[in-house]
């Protein structure tokens, strides 16, 4: 696997077909075919189609083609719309191995069997992702490091074979000095730069533009890196916080290391009296918001204490947190996500069903109710039972479903003077039942408190800025290869005559027509497009420029 | 020139690879949603209990230790607790200890729980969440097995059967 060496002198690597120097076919095969000379990547030689030796050079061609890229493109197309199909995971409130079986049928099941209830964040799909990040590292590094090369050895004096070849080229005999002139100040006007040697004359412009397509890979890749960074613990939060109005809670996924208090939830409604412009509007819908904010504390942890024991907090700052302005703060930002009302505390009077004279009041904090509630004068309440969230179960008992006062209920033993082993009475809410018989006594509902309680969105994202950048240079790449050319006029003496070949990686209709202007005013006649010549001899019509 | 060219694909073959490798890894490990799994050590934490009493997790070195996450609201948990009662007594004086924690409950209820069930391991509330974030429960009832050297041994959710317990409580004794 030798070198070659072109006899113009330039050393070229093995595979070359180019010569990279004066573009001299150096290829064996491709010396005795008359046609156009392929030039793409300037006939240089990309590694590989050269080398196909080791382990490593097999993994390194396959994924340097382009149709495995293209192939790669269509098979994560594919799978990505069959997560289009049923909500994902992430977007459902029960457990999935219900969900998907009870809202789809047996689509659904099949479905959640398969595992595409999951789809974008499984193995299968991210190591798709993975290939054709690599395909795309693979297939940019393989071209443009030999074309760079390539074009950045080009020499102004080019070989005969090499200006033959080139779709654009016509034969002058002569051309006067006049003329010349006159071409190269076009060319100037026109933004070429002119290099000239031996006499020969070599016009190029817009050779960034080459690089555009291996610029948005680049944009690409970081995108992946971007999105990658996302699974580095810390790097990506997206949690959901209650905190119920004048409590202090930790923070997740801050080490621990950073607490919220909510001082207050306020809601505003638009007021159709003060708010004129609205009040049309407003006596159409109703009530209308205007306004969701929690007043917050936030703090930081100064002592070094385990989970479970009360840490030692320093005041940070006070924030108003309302909806779209979130609290910041190393990173992370803390938004007005939601709210709800929550039951705080219920009061009862105690209560003889007869002369329904009360005994007494007692209010129950349904956080932390007492065992025992005493009116005085003998009478008291003992709270038995309490179901914060209660239901009956599938026995037919009293249960509760959760921890949250969302519907409570009790188990009272009165005690009264005249019934001093007490009464039993089941309360809840709108329900009163009397499990031993007929009771003297009751437990009388006076009234409730509630508690509003804040939901916020608690967010960090490292990744968003490097997935940003991404975007910005693959726009930067598609802009850069998209609307410039990269443009050769070879102005050349050979065999007494001077010769004119052109090339351009893209529009070959608009370098025509600058060509055209170009030579306007002088005597030198304009070169053919070969191609269209080809096609008009074989009768065809390929229409394209 | 061969070598450089063997050498360069290479080094870029082993950066890619290692690239898809962390990501693949990354995902599989985040859908276990597991912030203290078998093998880590047992994040340290102190409560007090429904006596008064502070129990740290770290003064439990050279014990094993049973530790229970549940619920009054959790018919499981409700369920499994005679059984860590029976055996609870069964292994105190052989060196495995059992601390119950309760999710963020009125003491109220926990009390009155804890009584009717006659249970006399001790009992801790975790008002704040904050041993419950730290250890990643989800799931109720939550289970964590510790050896004496403070490693987790096992975690399990879900309903216990008393020969269960007792074979966990085996595989931790010192």
């Amino acid at each position: 696997m030798k070198d070659v060496k072109c006899e113009c002198g330039h050393v070229n690597p093995h595979g070359t077909v180019l010569c990279e120097a004066c573009g001299k076919v150096l290829d064996e095969q491709e010396k005795d075919n008359k046609e156009l000379l392929d030039m793409r990547y300037e006939g240089s030689a990309r590694r590989s189609q050269t080398y196909n030796k080791t382990i490593i050079d097999k993994i390194w061609n396959f994924f340097s083609s382009v149709k495995v890229g293209v192939w790669l493109i269509i098979i994560i197309l594919v799978a990505s719309i069959f997560g289009t199909i049923l909500p994902q995971e992430m977007y459902i409130n029960l457990p999935p191995d219900i969900y998907y079986e009870q809202e789809y049928g047996w689509f659904g099941k099949l479905y959640y069997q398969l595992g595409l209830h999951d789809l974008y964040g499984s193995w299968w799909y991210l190591l798709l992702i993975a290939m054709l990040g690599t395909s795309l590292v693979i297939c940019s590094l393989d071209r443009v490091v030999p074309l760079y090369k390539a074009l950045k050895v080009q020499r102004v004096t080019r070989h005969e074979g090499y200006l033959k070849r080139q779709r654009i080229f016509g034969v002058n005999t002569h051309i006067d000095s006049t003329d010349m002139i006159s071409v190269k100040k076009h060319l100037k006007e026109r933004r070429y730069h002119i290099r000239e040697e031996n006499g020969d004359l070599l016009a190029e412009k817009g050779r960034f533009s080459r690089w555009g397509p291996y610029v948005n890979h680049v944009g690409l890749i970081i995108f992946l890196i971007g999105g990658m960074l996302r699974f580095i613990p810390g790097f990506y939060v997206n949690e959901n916080l209650w905190i119920k109005e004048g409590e202090t809670a930790v923070i997740p996924e801050t080490g621990e290391k950073y607490y919220l208090k909510n001082t207050k939830f306020i809601l505003q409604h638009y007021d159709k009296n003060k708010d004129k412009t609205f009040e049309k509007a407003i006596e159409e819908a109703g009530q209308v918001v205007k306004n969701y904010q929690s007043n917050t504390v936030l703090y930081k942890r100064v002592s070094k204490n385990l989970p479970g024991e009360t840490p030692e907090l320093k005041k940070i700052k006070e924030f108003k947190v309302r909806v779209n302005h979130p609290l910041t703060f190393v990173g992370y930002s803390i938004f007005q996500s939601s709210f709800r009302s929550e039951l705080k505390a219920m009061t009862f009077n105690l209560t003889n069903k007869k002369t329904t004279q009360a005994y007494g009041e007692v209010k129950i904090d349904l956080e932390d109710p007492k065992a025992k509630y005493d009116l005085g004068n003998g009478y008291s309440v003992e709270i038995l039972n309490y179901f914060p969230d209660f239901e009956f179960n599938k026995d037919g008992e009293p249960s509760t479903k959760s921890r949250v006062p969302n519907n409570p209920a009790f188990i009272f033993r009165m005690t009264a003077p005249d019934k001093p082993k007490g009464e039993t009475s089941f309360v809840a809410i709108k329900q009163t039942i009397e499990p031993f018989g007929e009771n003297q006594y009751k437990m009388k509902f006076q009234g409730i408190q509630t508690k509003n309680v804040s939901g916020f969105t608690v967010r960090k994202d490292s990744s968003l800025w490097v997935i940003i950048l991404g975007g910005i240079i693959f726009m930067i790449g598609v802009m850069q290869g998209a609307y410039w050319n990269h443009r050769r006029v070879w102005i050349q003496r050979k065999k007494g005559q001077v010769w004119i070949a052109a090339h351009t990686n893209k529009n070959w209709y608009g370098l025509k027509k600058e060509i055209d202007t170009v030579l306007t005013g002088t005597n030198i006649k304009v070169p053919e497009d070969q191609l269209q010549v080809d096609n008009a001899d074989n009768h065809k019509d390929k229409g394209g420029v | 020139m061969k070598k450089r060219r063997l050498f360069m694909r290479t080094i870029i073959l082993l950066v890619l690879g290692a690239a898809v490798a962390y990501s693949l890894y990354a995902n599989l490990t985040k859908d276990d949603n597991q912030k203290v799994a078998a093998g880590d050590q047992a994040p340290d934490f102190a409560l007090v209990d429904m006596q008064g009493n502070k129990h740290r997790l770290s003064d439990y070195r050279g014990q094993g230790v049973f530790l229970n996450f549940w619920g009054t609201w959790c018919p499981p948990c409700k369920k499994e607790m005679p059984y860590i009662n029976n055996q609870y007594h069964q292994y105190k004086d052989k060196g495995v200890q059992v601390l119950s924690i309760d999710i963020q409950e009125p003491e109220l209820a926990v009390n009155q729980f804890a009584e009717r069930l006659k249970l006399d391991f001790p009992i801790m509330i975790d008002k704040e969440k904050e041993v419950m974030n730290v250890y990643g429960i989800d799931l109720l009832p939550a289970t964590f097995l510790i050896d004496p050297k403070g490693k987790v041994v096992k975690y399990y959710t879900g309903q216990l059967t008393e020969n269960k317990i007792k074979e966990f409580m085996e595989q931790i004794k010192p």
